[in-house]
């Protein structure tokens, strides 16, 4: 009985495996090639405030965009059984509306900035539930509806503003894309803390996780019980909406700058990656978003690695195509089924063998 | 009932069929059209001139083949040079059109000479096609000027091209660096987007310092103009507390993402400060921070051509010829740099693009 039980444990977690393993090699790789890679230290920065330092830092700052974007992916991918190409261009679009709001007002003051970020929060939302209701309503697949958005996105955040690289200089801004003063650990992944317990406390206390489920997994079989399905996906659709607003004002707030044509560029193809090698079906139904989070924080560790081991610039996306070609093909339920094959034999082996010892 | 969707189908491919031969007919008279939805993309008060169309006695008539102000901020500040130079006040009938599609500006070139024109001005979408329409216009006696962007065709078919010298960039930022004769030179070299002009060109000159020795590669990363990636790359070296004190990024915004990774780090930049900053592109909001003090040098690829071009139509108007082209019939702009401890306040309104 307790035997069952851990393998219940254990299988439970299995899809945290691939994720989990890409890390653990990254950092194993890098303690080897640079014992001193995660060392953490507090230092000051340029305005005197204590601010802790290292890789360890860069990586979990760095991949912020990437987790919460991967959170709001893993939804849509849940829900829809397809992806959302157009999160980068939304997040254009959502940076734009804050600056454009920010500069707006005389002077940038804590309530401007918190308007600012629920506008750009509701432009963001009307435009995912736009692509949610070409997902839904007139059941379009997801790729080929959010191409629009994609194609268009970055065109509209250019109209927003105007002007090339417009900027915003407000130690708010400075606050939200670095640091708070006095408080050593980045903002960003304050924010994505925060964004993770919101969403924990979203599936603690509703059912939504269960409805984007039987959605993902049979679509009829959920209306036959009741469920809405066309409002499970308007509603993931938002959400993702939402978190590309989120990440689109911790973008501009990193350098309060916004160049529209480069905000969290190509981002949709690493998150949409993120939630691959975090073992979830991309063909919808079951998912763990933990799953996506631990995909988006070995991306970025990646990334580091590659920047640290000064891989010539030419060279940077052939490496990152080798190691993602492996994780990809390590997760594949081929390699998968052969790997439970082994293990079940293996297994089987062992208890014929502990029986006979017994007998 | 079949036979009357067989004589609907007949029907159908008639009309594709006519459709084929008519559609290209009107090409030529498309300009006006066309201008409409460039309209879109263009500032309003730039596609007026174009409508009115008043033929004045006495001014020279001007046509402006461009591309859209959209398209960057460099381009932005193009388009408006152009605006305010060829006015009617400077003795001007000028007609612009905009358009990032080569056929369109081919059409729109065509639609020019026929209305008479003295002189066409282009900056090609695409380097190709070109031929036809320019011998068109040497025809029709229309003289011709490229700016901005090199058309591969005879030489003999313009009067000259003002265009940028990436290269020549690149050249004059190493130099001026060189000229800071600091002890050593340990260089981090944030690139652009890999196999762009302007990176190849910016590159080119640092890649022969790092070759001779004379400074030495931290690092090379690309970082494709994305200023958070360029945060990144710093963030890395800093973690790896190699020693640095120059910060080579091509372009401006890959220079504020390394400034803001310096600054977490409690690392001062700027004049007479622990690392030089180096930026490109001349951003208005960049020579702000180059003349606060926080930035070392910023490098201009300059937008600005239609001086040049109007001074060369004065020459030949008065019957001269023009001086000073190259081989290729070329005259490359002159490119500023700008140093942190000479800018000035109306340096940074006359030179910065953007607001």
């Amino acid at each position: 009985m307790s035997k069952n039980k851990q393998s219940g444990f254990f299988a439970n977690y299995t899809q945290l495996l691939i994720p989990l393993i890409a890390i653990i090699i990254l950092v194993i790789f890098n303690l080897f090639r640079d014992p001193s890679f995660f060392s953490v230290s507090l230092a000051s920065n340029n305005n005197g405030q204590p601010v802790l330092q290292g890789n360890l830092i860069s990586i979990l700052n760095g991949a912020s965009e990437l987790v919460i974007l991967a959170m709001g992916m893993t939804l849509v991918t849940a829900a829809s059984g397809g992806q959302d190409i157009s999160v980068g261009a939304l997040a254009a679009i959502a940076g734009s509306v804050f600056v454009k709001v920010l500069k707006g007002g005389a002077s940038i003051s804590p309530f401007t900035v918190i308007l600012a970020v629920i506008l750009c929060c509701a432009v963001a939302m009307i435009f995912g539930s736009f692509n949610g209701m070409l997902v839904s309503v007139f059941g379009i697949q997801p790729m080929i509806a959010t191409l629009i958005l994609f194609t268009c996105g970055r065109s509209i955040a250019y109209w927003i503003n105007g002007g090339a690289t417009p900027t915003v200089e407000s130690p708010i801004i400075n606050a939200i894309g670095s640091f708070i003063p006095g408080i050593p650990v980045p903002t960003p992944i304050l924010i994505v803390i925060l964004t993770g317990i919101l969403f924990c406390v979203l599936f603690r206390l509703t059912t939504l996780r269960l409805y984007i489920q039987s959605v993902g997994i049979n679509q009829r079989a959920a209306r036959l019980n009741g469920i809405n399905y066309v409002g499970i996906k308007l509603l993931a659709f938002m959400i993702l909406g939402a978190c590309c607003a989120v990440a689109g004002v911790i973008g501009v707030s990193r350098l309060s700058l916004i160049n529209h044509e480069t905000l969290l560029i190509n981002i949709e193809m690493d998150a949409i990656l993120a939630v691959a090698i975090g073992g979830n079906s991309l063909g919808g139904g079951k998912f763990r978003m933990l799953g996506s989070v631990l995909g988006a924080y070995a991306i970025q560790m990646l990334t580091i690695t590659l920047y640290a081991m000064k891989v010539p610039s030419t060279d940077v996306k052939a490496y990152k195509a080798v190691v993602i070609i492996i994780l990809v093909v390590m997760g594949s339920p081929v390699v998968k089924e052969a790997f439970d094959r082994r293990l079940k034999k293996y297994r089987d082996k062992h208890q014929t063998l502990t029986g006979k010892e017994a007998a | 009932m079949k036979k009357i969707i067989a004589l609907m189908l007949t029907g159908c491919m008639f009309a594709a069929l006519a459709g084929c031969a008519v559609a290209p007919a009107p090409a030529p008279a498309a300009p006006a059209a066309a201008e409409e939805t460039a309209e879109e993309a263009a500032p309003a008060e730039e596609a007026a001139p174009a409508e009115e169309a008043a033929p004045a006695e006495g001014l020279i008539k001007v046509g402006v083949v461009n591309n859209p102000p959209s398209e960057s901020g460099y381009r932005e500040a193009n388009v408006n040079d152009f605006a305010n130079v060829f006015t009617e006040e400077n003795g001007y009938d000028a007609k612009f059109f905009y358009s990032i599609k080569n056929d369109e500006q081919l059409s729109a070139a065509r639609q020019f000479i026929t209305d008479g024109i003295d002189y066409l001005l282009v900056s090609a979408a695409e380097t190709t096609g070109w031929d036809a329409v320019l011998k068109d216009a040497q025809d029709a006696g229309v003289g011709v000027f490229l700016f901005d962007r090199m058309i591969d065709c005879d030489p003999e078919l313009f009067e000259a091209a003002v265009v940028s010298d990436m290269a020549q960039e690149g050249e004059t930022a190493v130099n001026w660096l060189l000229s800071l004769d600091l002890p050593e030179y340990n260089v981090i070299h944030i690139q652009g987007a890999m196999g762009s002009d302007a990176q190849l060109g910016r590159t080119g000159a640092l890649d022969e310092q790092f070759e001779s020795g004379k400074m030495n590669k931290v690092v090379q990363q690309t970082a494709t103009w994305d200023e958070a990636e360029a945060k990144k790359i710093v963030e890395s070296v800093i973690n790896s507390k190699e020693p640095f004190n120059v910060i080579y990024a091509e372009n401006d915004g890959m220079a504020k993402g390394a400034v803001a990774a310096l600054d977490e780090a409690g690392i001062t930049h700027g004049v007479d400060k622990d690392v030089v900053v180096m930026g490109f592109d001349c951003n208005k909001w960049a020579l702000r921070e180059l003349l606060a003090g926080n930035w070392n040098y910023d490098g201009q690829c300059s937008p600005f051509q239609a001086q040049v071009i109007s001074d060369m139509i004065q020459t030949l108007q008065s019957g001269g010829t023009i001086e000073g082209l190259n081989d290729a019939k070329q005259i490359i702009s002159v490119e500023k740099g700008f140093d942190a401890r000479e800018i000035t306040e109306e340096d940074i309104e006359t030179y910065g693009l953007g607001e």
